[in-house]
């Protein structure tokens, strides 16, 4: 079947909602989504999202892109990150406008607190030396993104979106540099639609389930990256992975940095508050990249505590916050330790360990959204991606907290606004049925394969290895076996066997299509970090402990090739005013 | 430890009726979440079996079905909360048609929130340099209402949406409250007047299913008394 429209958005979370909500009424739009829309990981974001509003204390858009820039490790592009942080303001009014619910300050305006990594300089005269925490973040108690998500979600509704829902993208049809549309399976019944459009948006989110302890959902299996991976367009920075400090040990469920915000303090088993080590400024609320090697660094010295799993773990102490701070701010957190670990966050610390959050890397693009087909920086005509799918960069090599659900609605609406002005002189490409070839031989010769091995052991073996060999720290060893493991895990997935052989809902198959995608951006990641000998942001390389600006300030551009080994280019970061310092906190 | 369920199938392409089949899953421990055995039976024993779920902390809303019973979120419920020495039973969320197993078809669900106009309604132009100004009062009074994650579980516990398909149901009148007491909005008589109908409201016989099914705790029962109470006042 063939469905035609202007516009095909992938992905219905806050970045996919934001670009649907932006596309004009003239023109016809689908948003294509495996769940729907308001399931979208978008929802589980706690802490809050980030603009330099100035409601608490004095503070301006130009600290926010220092934080910004300085928190990537400065591989972010200055140039992008002054777009975001100088649009955060009127992005984060103009949720409110379209009904967010915030919590707000006595004013009645937005309210705001203290998030990791945003200071302001403690003395304006002399910006640069010493900084203080600085009250920035833009929070709903602790389900900023899920009331955002409700919000954008509401706005589609009203704007009378049309919604794919439980469909699932297979394919990204590109040929000679142009994007003619997707390839997706709706999953009730596994009927397989060709989706012609003038313009497409990717929006699907991230890939932490490439990892075996993650914050991520289920759903978070890198779909939208590997199917651009496939079509022979590069895949950027995909060795910066960030790892979250407090996960709720064993089960990686995220305790917002909030609860850091709002006063909690790590410690070790000795009771000592080691951060204090770490970043002696800014101490517990340093960026994550640091945070979580400081833990790692204390367990590794003996001073973390063993949990029954054989992992283990430090305290997140938020006894002394008080039950009024602590069910006012932090509800929906603590109910998580209570609910899952059986932690009284009010009188117990509650044991964390460092958690598979966010991917800095993904599809590049320019700051109108426009996907890039190569390190020069040209780009495919017609299509876009926003969110964590995307790579801007604004991260650069970590995430500062915050910024994520700000970028989510910054560049959805930017793609949006692309998308509009582009449509008015494009034209639909030629597509015929065939298109969907290559999915349905996919889906044929994994429907049919009467191999032997099963979907959730090649994921469970991705996951643990990827994890123990890819992870927060880093060697050219370990990355050589990750290669190998990865090799043989493609090889077997060849040789999977499917129970389900039905066409109505078949998860099974799903389940083994995500496979596909989790191992190629897998591939992406573990060539990356090979390649990148140095040590910056959240990539820590044990035998190349140190930055190094002379020969890595630049971008990985990773392109898949026959063989499985991806090709590496590399693009220079853009630097405008902030020129690379060290990064103390 | 080992645990027994029965879980109810139901596979359109090979049966005529659901039927119960009866799975046994080996070394659980008590802190593990019903949504990790079923992940168990499906990944290591029967691939066929299906259900929805993604975030796996009772957030996205995916996982509601009926447990021993009573509507619960797969992934919120942990086997220490359950009586494991008893076959658990597990069916679909009911009153809404089974696609597969333990996935419903939500398009009723969907669609009756989609009645309430569900979403902020203000003819006034918003100030050029800021935001609209709330108390936070006045924002904490929609924050209860505002968890809500669409999961079904009220709203298909509901006996009055059993007798009467076309009622609105909990879950979309919560959706209505959410902005009929929004200080921002002023689209409040509208969302009454559809309150204020034979499938409306006035069906909520507060039977408190809908409060015992809600996996966010929301108190739904004092949501729709004060929504009862504006239409009287209204009225008057
Ligand atoms: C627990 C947690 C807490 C967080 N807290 C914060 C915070 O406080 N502040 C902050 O700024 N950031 C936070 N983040 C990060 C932020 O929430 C995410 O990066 C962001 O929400 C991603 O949004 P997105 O729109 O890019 O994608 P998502 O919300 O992940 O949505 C992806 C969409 O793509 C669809 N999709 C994916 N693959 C396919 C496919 N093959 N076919 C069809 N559809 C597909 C999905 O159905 C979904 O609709 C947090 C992240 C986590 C995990
Ligand atoms: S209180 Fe009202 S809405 Fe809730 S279950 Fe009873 S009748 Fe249904
Ligand atoms: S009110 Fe509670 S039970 Fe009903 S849909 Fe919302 S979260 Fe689910
Ligand atoms: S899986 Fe998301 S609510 Fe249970």
């Amino acid at each position: 079947m063939i469905k035609t429209f202007d516009v095909v958005i992938v992905g219905a979370g806050g970045a996919g909602l934001r670009a649907a909500v932006e596309i004009p009424k003239e023109y016809s739009c689908a948003v294509i989504s495996k769940v729907f829309p308001p399931r979208s990981h978008t929802g589980t974001a706690q802490g809050g999202v980030c603009a330099a509003l100035g409601n608490m204390e004095e503070d301006s858009w130009e600290n926010h892109a220092f934080d910004t820039v300085k928190g990537s490790d400065y591989l972010g592009d200055q140039d992008s990150i002054d777009v975001m942080c100088q649009d955060a303001i009127r992005a984060i009014i103009e949720l409110e406008h379209m009904g967010m619910p915030f919590s707000r300050n006595e004013k009645g305006q937005i309210a705001q607190r203290k998030f990791g990594g945003h200071t302001k300089p403690a003395d304006k005269n002399d910006p640069y030396t010493k900084r203080v925490p600085v009250m920035r973040s833009c929070y709903s108690a602790d389900r900023t993104g899920h009331v955002m998500l409700q919000t954008l979600f509401e706005n589609s509704i009203k704007n009378q979106v049309t919604f794919f829902s439980e469909y699932f993208a297979t394919d990204l049809i590109v040929e000679d540099g142009v994007c003619k549309g997707v390839v997706a399976m709706d999953i009730a019944t596994s009927e397989i639609t060709v989706f012609q459009a003038k313009a497409v948006l990717f929006a699907t989110g991230g890939y932490g389930r490439v990892f075996r302890i993650t914050s991520n959902a289920h759903a978070g299996t890198g779909d939208g990256m590997a199917l651009v991976y496939r079509a022979g367009l590069p895949l950027e920075d995909m060795e910066f992975f960030q790892f979250h400090p407090t996960g709720l040990w064993k089960l990686g469920i995220l305790v917002s940095e909030a609860a850091r915000g709002e006063g909690g303090i790590l410690k070790n088993k000795d009771g000592e508050r080691f951060m204090e080590r770490y970043a002696p400024t800014v101490k517990d609320l340093a960026p994550r990249d640091m945070v979580s090697r400081a833990i790692i660094t204390e367990i590794r010295e003996g001073r973390g505590v063993k949990g029954s799993d054989g992992t283990d773990y430090v305290y997140l102490d938020l006894t002394h916050l008080g039950k009024e701070v602590i069910d006012e701010k932090l509800p929906e957190i603590t109910g998580f330790a209570r609910t899952y670990l059986g932690v009284e966050p009010t009188t117990d610390p509650i044991p964390i360990q460092p958690t598979a959050h966010y991917a800095m890397g993904g599809i590049p693009t320019n700051v109108d959204c426009e996907v890039l087909k190569n390190e020069k920086g040209d780009i495919v005509k017609g299509l876009y991606a926003a969110g964590e799918c995307a790579c801007v960069s604004v991260h650069g090599g970590n995430r500062l907290g915050t910024n994520s659900l700000l970028d989510l609605v910054v560049f959805g609406r930017r793609g949006g606004k692309a998308i509009a002005d582009f449509l008015k002189d494009a034209k639909f490409h030629e597509i015929s049925e065939s298109a969907a070839d290559r999915t349905r031989n996919v889906i044929e010769s994994i429907m049919e394969n009467k191999g032997t091995e099963k979907i959730s052991n090649l994921r469970t073996e991705l996951q643990n290895n990827m994890m123990e060999l890819c992870g927060i720290f880093r060697n050219e060893q370990d990355l050589r076996r990750m290669i190998e493991i990865l090799r043989d895990l493609r090889e077997r997935a060849k040789n999977v066997f499917l129970q389900d052989k039905g066409r109505v809902f078949n998860t099974e198959l799903i389940g083994a299509l995500e496979l596909h995608n989790l191992l190629d951006t897998a591939e992406a990641t573990v060539f990356s970090a090979y390649a990148r000998q140095e040590s910056r942001g959240a990539h820590t390389r044990e035998d190349f402990t140190s930055r190094n600006d002379a020969e890595w300030m630049k971008h990985s551009f990773a392109f898949m090739k026959d063989g499985g080994v991806p090709e590496l280019k590399y693009k220079p970061v853009t630097i405008t005013r902030y020129q690379p310092m060290e990064r103390k906190y | 430890m080992d645990v027994q369920l029965k879980i109810l199938r139901y596979n359109p392409e090979k049966d005529t009726e659901p039927y119960f089949q009866d799975f046994t899953v080996k070394g659980v421990s008590n802190d593990w979440r019903l949504l990790d055995v079923l992940q168990e039976i499906k990944w290591q024993q029967d691939g066929t079996l299906t259900f929805r779920y993604s975030c796996a902390h009772g957030i996205c809303g995916s996982d509601g079905m009926k447990v021993n019973g009573k509507n619960r979120l797969a992934c919120s419920l942990l086997l220490k909360d359950i009586n494991t020495k008893k076959t658990i039973v597990v069916e679909p969320l009911p009153s809404l048609p089974i696609i597969k197993d333990l996935v419903v078809d939500m398009t009723s669900f969907f669609s009756k929130y989609e009645v309430v106009k569900p979403y902020l309604i203000n003819a006034t132009p918003p100030p050029q340099n800021g935001e609209r100004l709330q108390s936070n009062e006045d924002a904490e009074k929609l924050f209860e209402s505002a968890k809500c994650i669409l999961c079904a579980c009220c709203t298909t516990s509901c006996p009055s949406t059993w007798t009467n398909e076309n009622y609105l149901g909990p879950a979309a009148m919560l959706k209505a409250y959410r902005f009929v007491y929004d200080t921002r909005d002023d689209a409040a008589n509208e969302r009454l007047d559809i309150l204020d109908t034979p499938d409306g409201i006035w069906r909520c016989h507060t039977i408190f299913n809908c409060i015992e099914a809600c996996p966010k705790e929301i108190n739904l029962t004092w949501h729709f008394s004060q929504l009862k109470k504006r239409i009287s006042s209204r009225e008057m």
